[in-house]
């Protein structure tokens, strides 16, 4: 069966602005981040759509001790979009050092990064990123 | 399907170790086997918990050199498993799966792991390859920040005044202090103040350096037999009366990362098949590899409500002589975290303390313990019941 979305397609999709995802043709449910089936019903009957990218903070913590080839502080949230799914990814504008939990419930537009190819990685990567709305 | 025996178990100190990953297995092993009055030509398959020893000590494939470290014949399968800090369970789980199933009559199981030799820098990254390669590593999440992430959700989730669940977190570190500095085997046999916790540096906001285990070098192993060779074998077999297993995706499709599901899926197996239910644990060794990460797991587990783990911890109900006692071992804060083994030594604790073997951090009259084993994101989570 053939991949819907695969994660090279995301990360082009988000390169040119876009948060792409899947929606169920059975449940109507949403899925971002891809994968192959529906992540609400577990259907395969799937079409590629664009997302709002607009969504609201859940959680976040401020990362001080990094992975070799990070460089901290920095912040990782995870955000509900408007359409349900949740995405992981780096709060960008924020000084690390005011992130207080005042940050959950307030609203952020999805961006990206591109991330140069690392250690122990298959080439180049691209990070969601979150912007204050 | 066959009832399965814990006839023996062995366990090398935790902490920094000028020894081999194979050398500690060997040692811990020799000790499970011996201990069960058995030979090593006795032992019909391994399996064996490694994680990182391939970035550890550029060592792949390590189970068959320990199968032939401690001269087991060529025709011994041995096989390495695993499922991140949840390995050593998850080979405990199949072990007894193949033992219960009357394919194997004897099996060696356990799990070893050198993560100190790596540098925090390292073993941060390669911690964090638990994470989803594609949609989560790129943000630089580590795995104190994905429990950081935890934290703070139930902290508004509950309505905690963060301070208050800060405190009621430290204080998880105090007892699992506490209980390591009466455990020979422990990295930590120091106690700590809640001042010490909060006092310590930010890891990843909300959790200081006294909230997270450390990278540990050790390895722990155990014998499983059947129940009638085990009463041959030895005085006080530990019987499995329960055993289970679950899986959960990437951090982002779990969303409310405070209730990990695979641990509610895994853990209502093993009630199940052993007949019990929480109220009848008498001991708890569960996977505080964070001070919340034992909060969440003990809601998880059933032993308190969800929500209410936190002042579970400040009543005093977790702790030795309490309610549910979790962790008198010291838990991975306190004896310790070599990833790849901890399973086995969380199996090794709560044998001991049914065979009444644990001199100051006995749980008195414990007959039926548990261990709880998370691998990953909250992605993989084993839990496994024992009884006597």
């Amino acid at each position: 069966m053939q991949y819907p979305l695969t994660y090279k397609q995301f990360y082009e999709g988000l390169k040119q602005g876009k948060v792409l995802g899947l929606k169920c043709r059975s449940c109507g449910a949403y899925t971002a981040p891809p994968k192959m089936c529906c992540a609400e019903c577990t259907g395969s009957n799937l079409e590629v759509v664009e997302l709002s990218g607009r969504g609201e903070i859940k959680t976040f913590t401020v990362i001080r001790v990094p992975p070799e080839g990070f460089t901290a502080p920095y912040i990782v949230a995870m955000a509900e979009l408007e359409e349900g799914p949740w995405l992981l990814g780096n709060l960008e504008g924020v000084d690390a050092d005011q992130a207080s939990l005042d940050l959950i419930g307030k609203k952020v537009k999805v961006g990206h990064k591109v991330i140069p190819p690392m250690r122990y990685s298959a080439g180049e990567g691209v990070a969601v990123t979150f912007s204050l709305a | 399907m066959r009832k399965v025996a814990v006839a023996g178990v062995g366990m090398t100190k935790f902490g920094l170790s000028e020894k081999s990953q194979v050398e500690m297995f060997a040692e811990a092993a020799m000790e499970a086997i011996t201990t069960s009055n058995l030979k090593p030509k006795d032992i019909q398959a391994v399996f064996v918990g490694n994680v990182l020893g391939d970035f550890e000590e550029g060592q792949m494939n390590i189970a068959p050199f320990c199968a032939a470290e401690i001269g087991l014949d060529p025709s011994v399968p041995a096989t390495r498993v695993e499922g991140a800090c949840a390995s050593a369970s998850v080979a405990i789980r199949e072990a007894f799966i193949w033992v219960a199933s009357g394919f194997y009559d004897i099996v060696l199981v356990g799990g070893t792991e050198r993560a100190m030799a790596m540098g925090t820098p390292l073993a941060t990254r390669t911690f964090a390859m638990g994470t989803d390669s594609r949609y989560e590593e790129f943000a630089g999440i580590t795995f104190p920040g994905a429990f950081a992430m935890v934290a703070h959700l139930y902290s508004v989730k509950y309505g905690i005044p963060l301070a208050k669940l800060k405190e009621r977190m430290a204080l998880v570190a105090v007892k699992n202090h506490k209980n390591g500095a009466k455990n020979p085997l422990a990295q930590f046999q120091k106690e700590i103040t809640v001042e010490t916790v909060l006092n310590s540096p930010m890891i990843a906001d909300p959790l200081q350096l006294f909230d997270c285990c450390p990278f540990s070098d050790g390895a722990a192993a155990l014998v499983l037999t059947t129940e009638e060779i085990a009463k041959k074998l030895v005085a006080k077999p530990v019987y499995i009366l329960g055993i289970g297993q679950g899986s959960n995706g990437p951090l982002c499709r779990q969303k409310d990362v405070t209730r990990i599901r695979a641990r509610e899926a895994a853990a209502r197996q093993a009630y199940k098949m052993a007949g019990l239910t929480p109220q009848d644990i008498d001991v708890c060794e569960l996977h505080d590899c964070f001070t919340i990460a034992e909060i969440v797991a003990s809601e998880g587990l059933g032993f308190f409500d969800f929500g209410k783990g936190s002042e579970a911890v400040e009543k005093g109900e977790t702790q030795i002589g309490g309610r549910i006692p979790i962790n008198p071992s010291g838990g991975l804060k306190a004896k310790g975290h070599p990833i790849g083994a901890t399973g086995a030594a969380q199996a090794y604790e709560i044998v001991k303390q049914l065979r009444g073997e644990c001199g100051e951090r006995q749980v008195e009259g414990a007959k039926i313990g548990m261990t709880d084993t998370l691998g990953g994101d909250l992605a993989t989570i084993v839990n496994i019941i024992y009884g006597i």
